[in-house]
């Protein structure tokens, strides 16, 4: 399959502004700004039924149709904080396929009639947001960014911000606040971002993949984007593959993919002869998925959709799909994942700054082998204390493995099984 | 010499990019430059910082502390940042890690002797696939380095010993096209 995502795969050159636009670059932008008025671009996307491709899958058209009309400004951000372990697909687009996701960016802000874009790159992308400064002056000069771009009155610049090491910044509000020049701590929802955003004007915030889906869909329609993946997911996906895998790596496939075709016909299956025994298709945030004999085929005959990972139990979020053999025990797994969220839990609320401590004390008693089965009950009562009762997701998230490994793996937990 | 002195274009070119009325945007951007100056961030320029964008000096000092990737104190010239978060522990990081210390003569969270080198474990850094990975930071220029070996590993550090990597630090980085 021809990538429309990961194009730089068939098109090495195509980070060099002449190759992009030699390849239709910038043809759905023109064709937007010249001729489509805003309401058009976003009921196109609308139309595509595209869905957030940061974890949430929540349709963009409809969010960009929250913006109130008659507000000026109005600000689109780019959310490239990408930092969920086990996701690694918008630093390939934004290294390998550069003006597409600028692009996506700039039609989302004409669609929301805004003349200011934000990418907001977490710090470790340091060389990259250099790369993408480089490109916006190059588009600059080429007339697709400034003042009346196409002979129309519309005017638009897009500048580059740098994160510098936090991965609550992935969090909407959080990331505003960053940009702010703030610590990055989630604000109280309502309002959201549509109506007080950035500098509290109503605010667009989408995913780099996200984004760098808009100018093909504006460029080839709604109907042809729906023609790919499900009914409910239409279009296409980067699944990040990592872990105990053969061939780790992006990949670029239909919504709606099975677990087996990604594994198996794609990442090559599990090396040195071991088998799966767990999944967790949505990076360390994920519930785990148990792999055994008799879930086997149900598991793998999932599709990759937003809505039938439900039905083993977890989530697809931004598809991070983590493979993890049988050599490995939960106590272990989590004991990872407790360490990442309580490292990167912002402190504002009690539950997860409290809540991730003491879960990754009672996590590494138990990894330890000197937990006993009052330590995993009250692990799991810890768990169920933080989830649901945060400002944002990420105490929730630091939940989600702890208890679905409980729950999906209780031999692992059991004293004195640890490996 | 003050900030304002010495980098008077690039701190406009900072300010530019954010409303006239939204100065506080650019502290993050600012503190990157002191660090690239001073390769650590120093009260004195927390207090121009603050000067310059109307703010106290507490809260440049809680930009500080909150991110990761600034550094009030001197350590060593370059920080060698190891992930060992899930993805990439599950091809081999922990261990990676380990033979890096032993190697180094250090624990995590140290500096080499000569002051080289600070080692550091961190999280995810988007790089799963490649692992075992780390980032190289000096100051504040950042490189990754992906499907490391220890071999491979000790070869960069002889380098750096040898009087740094200057352009290499850009391509270090692994661009192969799949």
């Amino acid at each position: 399959m021809t990538h429309l995502l990961l194009r730089h795969r068939d098109i090495p050159d195509i980070r060099k502004l002449d190759v992009y636009v030699n390849n239709g670059g910038f043809a759905a932008f023109k064709k937007a700004v010249t001729g489509m008025q805003p309401g058009q671009v976003m009921d196109e996307v609308k139309a595509s039924g595209l869905r957030g491709r940061g974890g949430a899958g929540f349709p963009t058209g409809m969010k960009w149709s929250f913006i109130p009309k008659g507000v000026f400004p109005t600000y689109v951000v780019a959310n490239a904080d990408e930092s969920e372990p086990g996701t690694f697909k918008d630093r390939e687009i934004m290294e390998g396929n550069p003006y597409q996701f600028l692009e996506g960016v700039a039609i989302a802000c004409y669609a929301i009639q805004s003349n200011t874009g934000y990418v907001y790159l977490r710090g470790e992308f340091y060389q990259l947001a250099r790369e993408l400064d480089a490109c916006l002056e190059e588009m600059e000069k080429a007339g697709y960014l400034g003042e009346n771009l196409f002979g129309t009155n519309y005017s638009l610049r897009i500048r580059t911000h740098l994160g510098a090491g936090a991965y609550i910044c992935g969090e909407e509000t959080a990331l505003l606040e960053s940009i702010e020049g703030k610590r990055g701590q989630p604000r109280i929802r309502p309002p959201f971002p549509a109506v007080y955003g950035l500098y509290g004007k109503p605010t667009v915030i989408n995913n780099v993949e996200t984004l760098t889906n808009v100018p093909l869909i504006i460029e080839k329609g709604a109907a042809w984007y729906k023609s790919m993946g499900t009914e409910k997911s239409p279009g296409v996906k980067i699944f990040s593959l990592s872990g105990n895998i053969t061939r780790p790596g992006n990949y670029e496939l239909p919504l709606g993919t099975t677990f087996r075709e990604l594994i198996f016909t794609h990442g090559g299956g599990i090396p040195d002869g071991h088998q799966v025994k767990a999944i967790m298709p949505a990076g360390a945030s994920s519930s785990i998925i148990l792999v055994n004999g008799e879930t086997f085929d149900k598991v793998m005959d999932t599709l990759m959709d937003y809505e039938s990972v439900q039905n083993v139990g977890s989530l697809l979020g931004s598809a991070s799909v983590i493979v993890i053999d049988d050599t490995y025990s939960m106590d272990w797994v989590i004991n990872k994942t407790m360490h990442f969220f309580k490292h990167e839990s912002c402190g504002k609320c009690t539950p997860c700054r409290d809540g991730t401590y003491w879960m990754l004390h009672l996590v590494e008693r138990i990894h330890a082998g000197h937990g006993t089965n009052a330590d995993v009950q009250l692990l799991r009562s810890v768990a169920n204390q933080v989830n649901g009762k945060c400002l944002c997701a990420l105490g929730d998230f630091s939940t989600m493995a702890v208890t679905s490994a409980i729950e999906r793996f209780p031999q692992d937990f059991e004293s004195g099984a640890k490996a | 010499m003050s900030l304002a002195e010495k980098y008077p274009r690039e701190i406009e070119a900072i300010y530019a990019k954010y409303p006239p009325d939204r100065k506080r945007s650019a502290v993050m951007p600012l503190l990157y430059l002191v660090q690239r100056d001073e390769g650590y961030i120093t009260k004195d320029s927390m207090a121009e910082i603050a000067a310059l964008l109307d703010l106290e000096m507490t809260e440049v000092a809680s930009i500080i502390g909150f991110y990761s990737l600034y550094h009030d104190k001197k350590e060593g010239k370059y920080r060698m940042q190891v992930c060992n978060d899930l993805p990439c522990a599950l091809r081999g990081a922990d261990q990676f890690l380990d033979s890096l210390c032993q190697n180094l003569g250090i624990k995590v969270g140290e500096t080499t002797p000569d002051g080289l080198i600070t080692l550091e474990a961190v999280t995810c850094l988007a790089a799963c696939d490649k692992a075992p990975m780390f980032q190289l930071q000096e100051s504040d220029q950042l490189a990754y380095h992906e499907n490391m070996t220890m071999d491979k590993t000790m070869e960069l550090i002889d380098a750096l010993k040898k009087g740094g990597l200057g352009e290499s630090f850009r391509d270090a980085r692994n661009m192969e096209v799949k």
